[in-house]
């Protein structure tokens, strides 16, 4: 498999406080593959993903030390603008998020913010990225309904069509099916599968069976470490650290 | 958005982004355009934060502006007279410029303790009630109808005095008690107050029953306590820092009511001897004065003295109850 | 022996029990009934007294020569003037508040100690009586060297409503979902644009709540007005002028001794309260058409 670098994560340090909650990470992220963060529960998966998107700049009493480099830039580095990081990361967050407005403002919403103004070019938009997510049939004829009154799948689905409008280059999922039921689960992994020929795609999961049927590529941090990384067929046939074979047959969680 | 800054190492990492190809899609405006859009909406977003800040900190400080404010006016009393002389003098003759304010700072205090010790519980007895024992029905119907009493001006609350108070003490409970009263009085005031607090503790306390998960009481209940048991023991002192809460907003409430209590309080400015005798609070005597005041020397600067001493009892009452919430809640954990 | 006895205890605590759970709800229903029996005496009291003497004359026109010894007219000028100063108040206290709160909430920290000491200020303000705030509109009105008018009366209530809306507000708006700013600033939202277009809509019944707390508060409160905006017995017809209030009104109308003027301040005690009733219904109303997008 051949992989290329999207996202270069060097010497990552994050600090809640006192507590250490990522330990000197380094990896690659390769590009227009899905990469799977998984470990125990508290072992700083979501803090590694928030890492990416700089949502952990929101945290109260947060250090973050090293560096995030994405085509070269580092994103860490307080002098980006942040908004401009953000967009290029789209986020899909455990519950699903619409914002309080109808399904079509919710994906219309990023494009305006971006300056976006003329309608015929936003209907097209709104069309387009529900129907990348396949919702565009089921909601065409109630594009002005209130996206609260969806399913939660097809909230969720919502979510990822308006995380996809502002053009990201990385799509972040954090435990993005965990909430969900199991069709609409596997909905959304079906759209995972897609979309990651166009897209980067990192992914927290708890599940393991969802982390082997999706990732490319893995990462398994256990209490702020990264313990291993490499292609998912490796790590998941052939793990080379004790502690992952432990936490892949089950023993530690 | 702009993929093109590339330098070398860059376009060794990345292929062409799909960005590019859904750009192409949307048709947008030029880079050096958007780079422009983008940083006038960065521009409004650090402008509006700024002027925020400035609106929240004027806001914050707003407590020490009227504090400052008051004393700056009161200034010319506190030249002539001692600050102790004025707040432990009994003496209120303005025109002879003697500005004791001894009986109003006693006035406000009895007349704010009977409305307390009449309202609190009454209503905790009222929202336990409501929110653990009555019926669906009942519950739906009263609570709006607190809610709705909340908003009626307290103008109304002092005609109803005069209207049914008033002759109830003068008629029946002074003479059941052997003595005379106008029913201009300090129970009139304090039960006046006490029913105009009424919604308010009422709605608070109840809100803090309801945010009790249920599961504490079925533990409590599934023990074999008893409903009330399960009230005293669990939901009570579960609630007790919503409760202080409640009581303090009634109160603070009650401190500063000006018209209901100047209707009712009878404002002879001696300090208080009974229940049944008139009283003459802080805010009764500022709202009452306000004709004389410019033509009496003096007068306005003690009157902005009384709301700065108004001003005073609040505050203190209030530091003193937030270090009581302080430890209860200490205490619970 | 030893047996019957243990039983007899068990049966005394059990039999205590009972008649402490049964005194204790003899009390609370009482305590209820007093409770809402004196509500709705209040209320019926309003109504009966009120609602005789309000006529339409009352609602239109200013009161006339000799109106408080009993002749014609009405208090079309406390209503127009009770309005004005609590719709001028509630204008300025939004353009003060909703910017303190959303950057309460959006822009500081959560845990910052800025952001406390403000609310805790907001608490304190809270509990200062009205009275002290018509005093503080006085001082400052002597200040500038302003008299008794419409601009005063704005100011004071401002000062009256300004804590209790931002403190409102502000419970509102600390229950957006912090998920929701998050996912805004993924789309590449600024805060400020996270605040305008998804926090005050996620919101909005809340934060219209809020100013109708305010605005009762306002309408109904009579110290502070009574030393800013004056009275007067006609419609102000600038910010300068003196504006009258309803109620002052009342209290003016109830210092007379003739019966039919008293019973005139009845009369404006139920307009007062079917204003009140009518903007919370409004109010109700309108939460409930906003909410329809809202996040559960």
């Amino acid at each position: 498999m051949e992989l290329r670098p999207h996202v270069s994560i060097r010497n990552l340090n994050v600090f809640y406080g006192n507590e250490h909650a990522l330990k000197n990470i380094t990896v690659d992220i390769p590009q227009k593959k899905i990469t799977a963060i998984i470990g125990p529960s508290g072992c700083g998966k979501t803090t590694l993903l928030r890492s990416l998107n700089r949502l952990v700049d929101s945290v109260d009493g947060v250090k973050v030390f090293g560096q995030i480099l994405v085509h070269g830039q580092d994103i860490l580095d307080p002098k980006i603008e942040v908004t401009e990081v953000r967009k290029k990361m789209g986020l899909l967050s455990q519950k699903p998020y619409p914002l309080p407005m109808s399904i079509y403002d919710n994906i219309a919403f990023g494009p305006r913010l971006h300056g976006l103004r003329d309608k015929k070019r936003l209907d097209e938009i709104v069309e387009r990225y529900l129907r990348e997510v396949s919702l565009w049939d089921e909601v065409k004829d109630r594009l002005q309904a209130p996206a609260s009154k969806l399913s939660l799948g097809q909230q969720q689905r919502l979510c990822l069509a308006r995380g996809l409008a502002v053009e990201p280059e990385i799509i972040l999922g954090d435990e993005p099916t965990s909430a969900l039921d199991p069709k609409s689960s596997q909905h959304i992994e079906a759209r995972f599968l897609e979309l990651k020929e166009k897209y980067t795609i990192v992914i927290v999961t708890h599940i393991l069976r969802q982390a082997r049927r999706l990732a490319d590529y893995v990462l398994f941090l256990y209490f702020g470490e990264l313990i291993e990384h490499g292609e998912a067929s490796e790590v998941f046939e052939n793990p080379k650290e004790a502690m992952t074979r432990e936490y892949i047959k089950g023993t530690i969680s | 958005m702009d993929t093109s800054s590339s330098s070398l190492s860059q376009s060794q990492l990345s292929q062409p982004l799909p960005s590019d190809q859904t750009a192409a899609l949307h048709g947008q405006p030029q880079p050096a355009l958007i780079r422009l859009l983008q940083g006038s909406r960065l521009i409004k977003d650090k402008l509006a934060a700024a002027s925020m800040l400035f609106l929240t900190i004027g806001s914050s400080l707003m407590i020490f502006l009227i504090a400052l404010q008051l004393y700056q006016r009161s200034r010319p009393i506190l030249a002539m007279k001692g600050l102790a002389e004025l707040l432990f003098s009994t003496s209120w003759r303005p025109l002879r410029g003697e500005f004791g304010f001894f009986p109003f700072i006693m006035g406000t205090l009895w007349v704010t303790a009977v409305a307390v010790i009449i309202a609190v519980p009454l209503c905790l007895l009222t929202a336990i009630y409501l929110s653990e024992y009555a019926p669906r029905m009942v519950r739906e119907w009263a609570r709006p109808l607190v809610d709705l009493l909340a908003g009626i001006p307290s103008v109304v609350y002092g005609l109803w005095g005069i209207l049914v108070i008033v002759p109830l003490i003068k008629n029946y409970i002074a003479p059941a008690f052997g003595t005379f009263s106008t029913g201009y009085s300090v129970l009139a005031a304090g039960m006046v107050l006490a029913i105009m607090i009424f919604p308010v503790i009422i709605h608070v306390s109840v809100e803090v029953f309801g945010s009790i998960p249920y599961e504490m009481r079925e533990a409590a209940l599934s023990l074999g306590a008893t409903g009330w048991q399960t009230v005293k023991y669990v939901v009570l002192r579960k609630a007790m820092p919503g409760i202080i809460a409640a009581v303090v907003l009634g109160l603070s409430r009650a401190f500063g009511e000006t018209m209901a209590v100047l209707m009712v309080a009878g404002n002879v400015a001696r300090v208080p001897s009974s229940l049944l005798g008139p009283a003459y609070p802080l805010p009764a005597l500022i709202a009452n004065s306000y004709g004389e005041m410019l033509s009496v020397p003096l007068y306005d600067s003690a009157l902005l003295l009384a709301s700065l001493i108004l001003l005073a009892i609040v505050l203190l009452f209030n530091i003193l109850s937030r270090l009581i919430l302080i430890r209860v809640e200490r205490n619970i954990q | 022996m030893d047996r019957v006895k243990k039983s007899m205890n068990r049966w005394k605590i059990i039999n205590r029990k009972k008649i402490e759970e049964r005194i204790f709800k003899c009390l609370m229903v009482a305590s209820t009934l007093i409770i809402l029996a004196v509500l709705l005496l209040i209320l019926a009291t309003v109504i009966v007294r009120g609602l005789p003497t309000l006529s339409l004359a009352m609602l239109t026109q200013v009161p006339r020569g000799g109106y408080y010894l009993g002749q014609g007219g009405g208090v079309a000028n406390a209503i127009v003037g009770s309005l004005l100063v609590c719709a001028g108040a509630i204008g300025l206290a939004i353009m003060l508040s909703l910017p303190t709160v959303l950057y309460l909430n959006v822009y500081a920290r959560k845990s910052s100690p800025f952001a406390s000491f403000t609310r805790f200020s907001f608490d304190v303000l809270w509990g200062v009586p009205s009275i002290v705030y018509g005093a503080f509109g006085f001082a400052i009105m002597l200040f500038f060297g302003l008299r008794t008018s419409l601009l005063g009366g704005i100011l004071a209530v401002t000062f009256l409503i300004l804590p209790i809306m931002s403190r409102t507000m502000d419970e509102v708006v600390r229950m957006v979902p912090a998920e929701l700013l998050e996912i805004s600033y993924c789309l590449g939202a600024t805060k400020l644009e996270a605040a305008l277009r998804v926090v005050i809509r996620q919101s909005l019944p809340g934060l219209l709540t809020a100013v109708l707390i305010a605005f009762g508060r306002g309408v109904g409160d009579a110290a502070s007005v009574m030393f800013t905006a004056g009275f007067t017995d006609y419609i102000p017809t600038s910010l300068l002028r003196p504006a009258a209030t309803l109620p002052l009104a009342i209290f003016f109308q109830l210092g007379t001794p003739i019966p039919e003027v008293q019973n005139r301040a009845y009369a404006c005690a139920f307009i007062l309260t079917v204003i009140i009733l009518m903007i919370s219904v409004g109010s109700r109303l309108l939460s409930r058409k906003f909410t329809k997008h809202n996040l559960r």
